[in-house]
This record gives structure tokens, sequence and C-alpha cells, in this order.
């Protein structure tokens, strides 16, 4: 496959998006890391500040904290997002008016703004007013995740699931219609029993779409920042304050720059190297090359 | 092949429509709660616990509609992520043909250096952003917005469309030349029509991404260009929360995103399905 | 291995089929024989996979039965047939070893380890797969993934036909010639039921025994590679095997005489009593271009249009009287300056309404 010509004048095709995202990234990037090793006593004045700043993020237990409650949030919402998303997309209609109505039902709580998601499970579950909360007071289960850490977490969990489960579906639904009919055909034949079906033909023609989709929930879940903000605010205490709230708080709530990009940094290479691993490990485990698309007659 | 029992495993169950209808009614209980919250007045909401409203009223959305910094709001929001969509879309597309078509001097380098912003948190760059729009004038302006918006959109776009692009055989730019087309031509004519609904799965992504993020938007914008998401906090006020105006405002930032959904329902599913990783 | 019926089948994709226009296959009875190697040919959408998906029971007809010997398994799926089916892009599992995909359908039926270890490694052998049987079939080419295919049919002993749905499709032009081979030597070998769905008729008589052709819903012809070319059943027959096919005229018949291009040629063999709808049929091979007729024969003037040299043969086309006429002459040969075209009366054949009509001698 890897027969495209050499050719660097393509450049010029690639300039305009590389102007723009250079723009857009690099000068910012920039910005921060030169924070990052300044100290500031205001009146614009900086002085040189070395490592000092990734040294005291590093060993701040409130960047470890924040840090351990996002990666436990984003394997949670992973093991259940993936799971379900692919369960349901297995689940739906392949042909006729239904296929429509899902696809555009489903699709619906991902175009919703992201504090709107927050207002409506605010809402959704207080007590007083919120269906979720109301009925299960009627259960006599008292609901207030504004004082329970863990009824924050459920919360948040069932939120985020509500959110971005679609996507999965969706992913992994435009996978499975792309499988031949033959393939099915071949494993009636065969004698495969349903899970074998799954496991063998299933899963790894689905597993270009789940990469993708571990991917993007993955990254998404791990700088989540509005849709918490507007439903718990980080708490109660620091329960759900996850990364980006953290930093948020710090950088325009307490104005402590230098730490703010310090920790800006790690975070971002924190996000790289995880992504970097998932695509390695998923992509070795399985099939390396990407497939040749198969025509259907 | 046209067989009557298709499907995978369609024998397996009666009761498989079951699973994505439980589904989409967990999906839609919420956004009805909001949608009935938002037709019911506040004495209502507060005193009273009801399953649908008893006093119908569009008091809440006529509050919306009757004063401009709210309906502003929405035009603001959506002249900012129409922008970003065609500037997002406009600068990848030949990009996009430059990594499907060619090979150059570090283009696999720059093809992960840009999925690499789609992985920058936003609130990494929330400040400086605001510092580097602040130093050539552009806060509170919608290009600030939609230019910021294009940090995660434009390699997004560039990764679907890159997806559509290898699908179509290299033979057709060759025939074209063959033919006689100019680049601009051939690219016009013949390749954009090819890759369409390429185009609208990723427009379609653009819309989306810019539509539902916040922190950026509200960190760049004061009054002329806040976007509709960032006002709603406004309904609180001494006299507490103004739960039906809220709940009126949220349904109706759902109205967007319903439209664009029915429009491209036929390309959503192949979207990321046809990106290459 | 087991002998097939199909008595009184049809199908229809619609619901509630109206007329015969409906039916994507318009009644068939026919018995594949134990044994036998049988080609499907037609052209696209004739309904050649339709009837190979009821026999292997992907599809249950709307109508008629499919009995496997004597037993009615017109309702019975796939697995409960015990059926081989080949598609026309290889189905392979990819993340299993070659192996392990011939190892498949044997641990879903339940055979002990031992005996299906046995088996594979004979079918890696058969198949020239041995020294790939540990590689992950996803990377293999084209060629060896329809093995795969085709081996994971024949691992199960006893199944009672193997069935090809245009297998060849998507393997090189190379390769087509040795697969096919291949094939061959497999049916000498086991000696299943194998029937073969094809439209490219080099594949169709190569391959078969007995060849079935099929046009729009229906069974045209059943006969040897010989019968299809000597005598078509049908017009459409005619023109479809041969390359390139068989010259359709209009004509008329009176006794033995053949009317044809305002000439009389008697043809030997006495014709009933015809209809209005008649055509005489000559393939290209048996029409002879003289400079001019010698006695006895019938001559009758062509105006040549084109010349096309494919190597061993040349294909000369042209018109005589108002109608086109194909002509195949030899390589050394050359186009006389003003040609007559003689049939070989002895190779002519009459159709009414599309349909053969034999004569007696």
């Amino acid at each position: 496959m890897n027969n495209k010509p050499f050719d660097n004048k393509a450049w010029f095709f690639v300039l305009p998006v590389f102007i723009l995202v250079a723009i857009s990234a690099v000068i910012p990037l920039m910005t921060v890391v030169n924070y990052s090793v300044q100290d500031s006593f205001g009146n614009n004045q900086f002085f040189w500040a070395g490592t000092e700043w990734f040294t005291e993020v590093l060993n701040s237990d409130r960047f470890r904290d924040s840090l351990v409650r996002n990666l436990t949030f984003s394997a949670i919402i992973l093991c259940i997002e993936i799971p379900l998303g692919i369960a349901v997309a297995l689940a739906m209609p392949r042909k006729g008016i239904w296929v429509s109505v899902c696809l555009v039902l489903m699709a619906l709580p991902l175009l919703i703004p992201w504090n709107v998601v927050g207002t409506i499970w605010l809402i959704f579950g207080r007590a007083d007013i919120g269906l979720l909360g109301f009925t299960l007071a009627k259960m006599g289960i008292v609901f207030n995740y504004g004082q329970s850490w863990l009824q924050a977490w459920i919360i948040i969990i069932l939120m985020d699931v509500w959110h971005w489960t679609s996507l999965v579906v969706l992913l992994c639904y435009s996978g499975l219609v792309a499988i031949p009919e033959a393939y099915y055909q071949a494993a009636r034949i065969d004698g495969a029993s349903r899970w074998k079906v799954f496991r063998y033909i299933q899963l790894p023609k689905m597993q270009r779409v789940l990469l993708i989709a571990i991917l993007l929930r993955f990254m998404d879940s791990f700088m989540i920042y509005t849709e918490p903000f507007v439903l718990t605010g980080g708490g109660p205490g620091n329960t759900t304050t996850f990364l980006s709230i953290d930093l948020v708080k710090t950088a325009i709530g307490q104005f402590d720059l230098g730490p703010a990009a310090a920790m800006s940094l790690i975070y971002f290479l924190i996000v790289l190297l995880l992504s970097w691993v998932f695509y390695t490990v998923m992509t070795n485990y399985g099939m390396d090359a990407p497939e040749k698309r198969e025509v259907e007659s | 092949m046209n067989t009557a029992q298709a499907g995978g495993g369609s024998r397996s169950s009666r009761f498989k429509w079951l699973v994505p209808t439980l589904y989409i009614v967990f999906l839609m209980i919420p956004i009805y709660w909001l949608i009935n919250m938002s037709l019911k007045t506040n004495t209502e909401i507060v005193t009273g616990f009801s399953l649908w409203p008893n006093n119908l009223t569009f008091d809440n959305y006529k509050v919306i509609f009757g004063d401009p910094t709210w309906y502003n709001g929405y035009i603001n929001s959506i002249i900012y992520v129409v922008m970003n969509t065609v500037i997002a879309v406009a600068v990848a597309l030949p990009a996009a043909y430059a990594f499907s078509r060619y090979r150059f001097l570090g283009d696999k380098h720059m093809f992960f250096w840009l999925l690499t912003n789609r992985m920058a948190p936003p609130a990494v760059f929330a400040l400086p952003f605001f510092q580097l729009y602040s130093a050539f004038g552009l806060i509170d302006t919608h290009i600030a917005v939609a230019l910021a918006h294009c940090l995660f959109n434009v390699p997004l776009a560039v990764w679907i469309l890159e997806g559509f692009m290898s699908g179509v055989p290299r033979e057709i730019d060759e025939t074209a030349y063959i033919d006689g087309y100019s680049f601009p031509k051939f690219f016009g004519k013949i390749f954009m029509p090819l890759i369409a609904s390429g185009i609208g799965v990723a427009a379609f992504f653009c819309f989306m991404f810019s539509w539902v993020e916040l922190l950026i938007a509200r960190t760049l914008t004061v009054t002329e260009a806040k976007p509709i998401a960032a006002i709603m906090t406004r309904t609180i006020s001494a006299t507490g929360v103004d739960w039906g105006v809220q709940a009126a405002a949220g349904a109706l930032t759902i109205i967007p995103g319903a439209l664009v959904i029915y429009f491209v329902r036929n390309y959503i599913a192949k979207g990321f399905a046809l990106g290459r990783v | 291995m087991a002998q097939i019926t199909l008595d009184q089948l049809a199908h229809s994709y619609l619901p509630n089929p109206q007329n015969d226009a409906d039916y994507a296959l318009k009644r068939i009875d026919y018995v594949w024989e134990d044994g036998g190697a049988y080609a499907l040919l037609g052209p696209s959408g004739c309904g050649k996979t339709t009837l190979l998906n009821i026999i292997s029971g992907l599809l249950t007809p709307s109508g008629g039965h499919v009995k496997f010997d004597e037993h009615n398994v017109t309702h019975l799926s796939p697995e409960q047939r015990n059926i081989a089916q080949v598609f026309q892009f290889p189905v392979i599992y990819d993340t299993m070893t070659v192996a392990e995909n011939l190892a498949f359908p044997l641990l879903n039926r339940g055979i002990e380890r031992s005996e299906v270890d046995k088996r594979v490694g004979e079918m890696l052998e058969t198949l020239d797969l041995t020294a790939k049987a540990r590689r992950r079939a996803h990377g293999l080419s084209a060629d060896e993934k329809q093995k795969i295919s085709l081996g994971r049919g024949l691992v199960r002993y006893d199944v009672n036909a193997i069935l090809f749905d245009e297998p060849l499709t998507v393997i090189d032009p190379h390769m087509k010639w040795q697969l096919r081979t291949k094939l061959k030597e497999l049916h000498e070998q086991f000696s299943h039921t194998m029937i073969y769905v094809t439209h490219d008729q080099t594949e169709a008589l190569t391959f078969a025994d007995k060849v079935v052709v099929m046009y729009e819903g229906e069974v045209v012809q059943i006969g040897t590679p010989e019968e299809l070319f000597d005598e078509p059943a049908h017009t459409f027959v005619g023109y479809f095997i041969g390359s390139p096919g068989m010259n359709i005229l209009p004509g008329g018949v009176d006794g033995s005489t053949v009317n044809v291009a305002g000439k009389q040629i008697n043809v030997g063999k006495r014709y009933p009593k015809t209809g209005t709808n008649i055509e005489i049929g000559i393939r290209p091979e048996f029409v002879k271009l003289t400079e001019s007729a010698a006695s006895g024969e019938v001559g009758m003037p062509m105006t040549v249009h084109s010349v096309e040299d494919i190597g061993r043969y040349k294909i000369v086309r042209g018109d005589v009287g108002g109608h086109e006429l194909g002509a195949v002459i030899n390589e050394s040969d050359s186009v006389p300056a003003n040609p007559v075209a003689v049939f070989d009366p002895a190779r002519i054949n009459v159709y009414e309404d599309s349909h053969l009509v034999r004569g007696q001698i």
C-alpha cells in the first residue's frame, strides 16, 4: 500500500493547517513552558525558577490525589461505557426505519453543550425537583450528592455514561455494519455459537473502531471539566476534583501561574503517554496493518 | 447479497430490540425532565412534583426570546460554531489530500503532532489562549473562539477527511489530469463530490465539538460574543435560581444539535469507521 | 454425501409475489447426482446465488422442497444440513492461525481433540499449507485464504455437498488456473457433490461435468459442456456460451429446408410444422468464408465490417442480407475480397420463440 509518490511540494497543502495549529498550539504552549520555569511576585516581574514548580507539583498530595481520582474515573467509565456500547450496538437493528430513529435519538446527548449536560443532571438528581432524586427519596434513600462523596461519584459516572456511551455505540455500529454478510453465513455453516461469532468475527472486525472509541473516551474523560464542575463543583470537599478542575482552580482561582503551568505540562504529557500506551497495546495485540477495506457485492 | 435472515445472530433472541429501547429510554428521561420543567412555572416546580406540567406555560421561553442578552447568546454560539466549522474544513481539505496522496519530509511526524493537539486538555490552554488573544485585541470576538476551537477540530477534520480520501483510488486523480483538468478544477469538480459524505461527517464533528465546548469559549468572551451556554449561569440571581428559564434555555440548546444530527443521520455511523488511525 | 433433489422450487424476495416477474427464481425441478461436479452458469442477477443459498439453507424458499437423499431439509439450517460453502470473498477468522481456522468447524461440533489434530494435519497437507499452519490467517494472500475456506468444509468428511459462490472473483489471474486445478483434484479425491456458481463460462466448462445455465430466474438448459456448445436449448445459451457467441438470424423452416437471409439450405433433418417466430442459430466456428460457394453449398454474400485477430484465430464481423453475422477463421487464413458465407448444414439449429426445435432425421 505504501506506494505514494514522494513530493515535498505537498507541504504547501499542509501549510495552512500547520500555521493555524502552530499559532493555536505552539505559542500558548510556549507561554505555558515559560511560566512553568519562572516565579512572579506580581507587577509582571519574573524570576528564573528552574524545575522548582515541577518538583513542587509532582510532590504535592493535591496533584497526586487529583491524578488518582482522574485515573479511577477514566477506568470506571471505560469499564462501563465500552461493554455497554458494544452490547447496544450488537442489539441495534441493521436495516429499516428504526436504524435512523435509533441513531438520531442516541446521538442527541453528544450534541448538548457540556454545561447543559451538567445542568440537566443537576436538576435531575435534586431531591426536591429532580425525577431521580425525588424517586430515590420516595424509596427511602437519602440522596444528596452534595454531602456524600459516594453519591457524587455515582451521579457523575451516571452522567458520563448517559453523555458518552452513544459515541461508543455509533463507532461500534459503524464497525458492525461493515462486516460482509458472508462472514455470518460461513459461521453458521461452521456451526459457530453466538458467542463464537462475537469472539471471532465481530470483535476482531470492530477492533479498529474500538481503538478509536477507547482513545477518544480516555482522552475526553481524562480532560473532563465542565460537567462535574457544574454538577458538583469538585465537591463535596475535593472528592470530585479532577485534574482539569484542579488546574483551573490553581490557574484562575488562585492565579498561581507557575505551579499551574508546570501542572499543565505534566498533565499534557500524561495524556500523551497514556494515549500512546493504549494505541501501542491495542495495535500490537490484534492485527497490525490496517485492513484493506473489503467490498461487498 | 440479499439474504432474508440477515444479521449476526438474528435468531438469538426475539427480545433483542429491548436493549436499544431501554438504552434510549435511559437517554430520553433526563431530557424529558428538562423539557417538562421548562414548561412549568417556577411556583409549580418548587411547590409540587409532577411528571408533566399541570399549568402548561411558555412564559420561560418568552423570557428568552424577549431578552436580547439571552437570544444573542444563541446567535453568538451559532456564529462562532459555523465560522469554526468552515475554517477547520477549509484548511483540512488540502492537508488531508496531501497526507492521503503524497509522502513528504516529516509527514508522519506532522500527522502525529496534529493528533496530539486533539489530546490537549482545554484547561491547559484556557489561560494562555486568553493572553494570546488579548495581545491581538481579539478578546470577546467570534473569530477568537472560532480560531481557538480549531486547535482540536482541525486535527480531527484532517484525520476524518484523510480516511475518506484514502478510500478514493488514486487512478481517479491521474485520469483527471490526463483528461486535462487543472488541479483546482479537478479538486472542486471531481474530487470534492466523491468525498462529499466525508466532508459532511467532518463538518458534523467540528460542529459538535465546537458547539458543546464551554471552557475556552467562556474564557475568551466577555459580553459581545458570549455563548448561550455561558449566559445560562445568569439565572442564579439574588432571589434564587430561576429553574424554569434555565430549563428552557437548556432545552433550546438541544435543538441545533438535533437538527444537525437529523441531516447527517445516514453518515454519522460511517464517520469514524473510515477515519484511519 | 447425498443426492440433492429440488422439487418445484421457487423463490421470491417479496412477501406477496403477484406475477412471474416478482420471482427471483421460477419453478425448478432437478436432481443433482451424488458426487457430481456441477456449475451454475448465468449473468449477474439471474438467480444463481439465490438458488445456491436455498440449497445451503441460508435462504428458505417461498415454494417447493429441497431434499438431501430422502430427507426433506427445506426448513433446516445450514449447520443441520451439513454442507460447506465457499464465498465470493474469502471468509477466514482473522485472529486465528491457519490451523485453528481449519479446526474451528470440528471443535464446534464437539469432535475430540486428537481426531481434530489428525484431520487438520491431513488437510494442511492436501492444501499445501503445512508450512503456514502457525501463521495468522490474516496476512495470507487471497488464494490461500480461499483454500482455507474450502478446507474448513473438507475437514468435515461427511459434508453432503460443497457449494462455491464465484470463488475465484478476487483471485489473481495466474492463480485462478492453479486453484481450479486443485479443485478438480480434490473433487476426484473426495468425490463430494460440488455445485459451483459462476458467470464465467471458461470456469464453468472446465470445472463441471454438467452445467446448469440460468437466465432471468429460470433454468434454460442443463447439459454437458459439449451439449451446451452443439445444441443450445435456448438462444440465450447459444449467445452466452462460446466466444464469440452463436449467430442468431431471423428465418423460417419448411420441412427439411431452412430459409435464411433469402437463401434455402437443406439441413437433412425434417422439422415439424412450426410457428411464425423462427430464428436460425449457427456458431461462428461453423461459418466458412470463401471466394465462391462450391457446388452443393449455399453461399451468402457477406459485407465485412471488421476483423479481430485474437491469436489462434480471427473473428470476422459483418452482415448477410442485413443481418449481423460473425465467423471464425484460422489465423493463417485471410478474408477473401468478396467473401461468401457458407453455413455447415449439420450445425444449423432452429429456434421457435427462442427455444430449440429438434428435427428428425
